[in-house]
């Protein structure tokens, strides 16, 4: 009896622990520390830029073991704003995001495979346009500790490569303008 | 037989032939391709013509207030006399509606419309939630619309001239 008692507070110890060590994060939309942009070439000219104002989401970062790590994130389509309103009208519309029928994009993460020095591949699922896709994000830690303001932050930023067939966006851009990256950069308070 | 008075009858077939140029510039500009070379140039003639009716049309309708209007025939019976007025008055809407909603397109991030390189319309409107998209509902399906009207229109107008073999089309010849 002693000895099963002592398993488990040993358990319920280490669950403990382990559950301690994961800090859970709500992304800093209220304050916007955070941003998801896109970049795309114009006729493979120049970059074009813009980005998503309207999202939320969720992360779970493990300070022993970050490949434990999770993240959740769900953005609006509708709040594409690329500074030429017919163009976000056009970006709204059947030709790329049509965002009265897919009003919501969101990633979550599977797996995340450190690289070391901060650094991150995280694996996940991005479901935008009525197309669920395995994606990677080139992650890299920013940063992390005591806000001003008796809060506790951590930031990184994520890159990813999407091509716009892969996701039922077939409008032709041009031969340049095929793929479009996206860069997220995150700040969450620890809740 | 009277006639309307010219400036009448030249403003009156001016904004026909803008307004149904205008549609089909509309319908035919949103299925061209990237890089097909009126991709530009397309949007922009509509913009500037769009706005060229809107001073037409204002001025038609302040010239349409202030004179009595013509008339109708004496062989016009009540029910025609009664649905032409409706007609018409849907027609005066149903314009300014798609020119005001196509104007807030192309305004509502705060640019305005430049006209021939000239000087520019300022944009005024620029704080509805979503205004391109909610304006470009509305300045698409009232353009279906008004061209239901139109046809009407002309049916109408062609009913008196074959039908009823009357002066009603051509005093706005």
């Amino acid at each position: 009896m002693k000895k099963l008692i002592s398993l488990f507070a040993g358990a319920l110890l280490l669950s403990n622990a382990a559950f301690a060590e994961v800090e859970k994060y709500q992304i800093d939309v209220k304050g916007m520390h955070a941003f998801i942009e896109f970049k795309i070439k114009h006729l493979g000219y120049s970059w074009l830029k813009g980005r998503f104002n309207d999202f939320d989401g969720q992360f779970d970062y493990d300070t022993k073991n970050p490949e434990n790590s999770k993240i959740n994130v769900m953005i609006k389509t509708a709040s594409i704003d690329s500074n030429h309103a017919e163009r976000d009208k056009h970006l709204r519309g059947k030709d790329f995001l049509e965002v009265s029928k897919y009003p919501a994009a969101t990633f979550k993460s599977t797996k995340i495979i450190s690289k070391g020095k901060g650094k991150a591949d995280i694996h996940g699922v991005l479901s935008l346009h009525g197309v669920n896709k395995e994606v990677v994000l080139d992650a890299v830690e920013i940063g992390a500790g005591n806000d001003p303001w008796g809060g506790y932050r951590r930031g990184f930023s994520a890159t990813t490569m999407l091509t716009l067939k892969d996701f039922g966006i077939n409008f032709n851009l041009g031969p340049a303008s095929e793929q479009v990256e996206m860069l997220l950069h995150i700040e969450g308070v620890r809740q | 037989m009277s006639k309307y008075p010219i400036n009448t009858r030249l403003l009156h077939w001016l904004s026909a032939l803008l307004i149904i140029g205008l549609f089909f510039l509309g319908l035919w500009m949103r299925s061209l391709d990237y890089y097909s070379s009126w991709y530009q140039t397309a949007p922009n003639i509509h913009k500037q013509v769009g706005l060229l009716l809107l001073s037409i049309m204002a001025l038609r309708l302040l010239w349409r207030l202030k004179t009595p209007a013509m008339a109708p025939l004496t062989n016009h019976k009540p029910w025609e006399i009664k649905l032409s007025h409706v007609v018409h008055v849907i027609l005066y809407i149903g314009v300014f509606v798609i020119l005001i909603s196509g104007y807030l397109i192309s305004t509502a991030d705060n640019k305005g419309i430049e006209i021939l390189g000239l000087f520019e319309v300022p944009a005024l409107i620029t704080a509805i939630e979503q205004q391109e998209d909610i304006a470009g509902l509305v300045h698409e399906y009232v353009a279906y619309g008004l061209m239901a009207f139109v046809g009407l229109h002309i049916v109408g107008a062609l009913k008196h001239h074959i039908i009823d073999k009357d002066k009603t089309l051509k005093r706005m010849l």
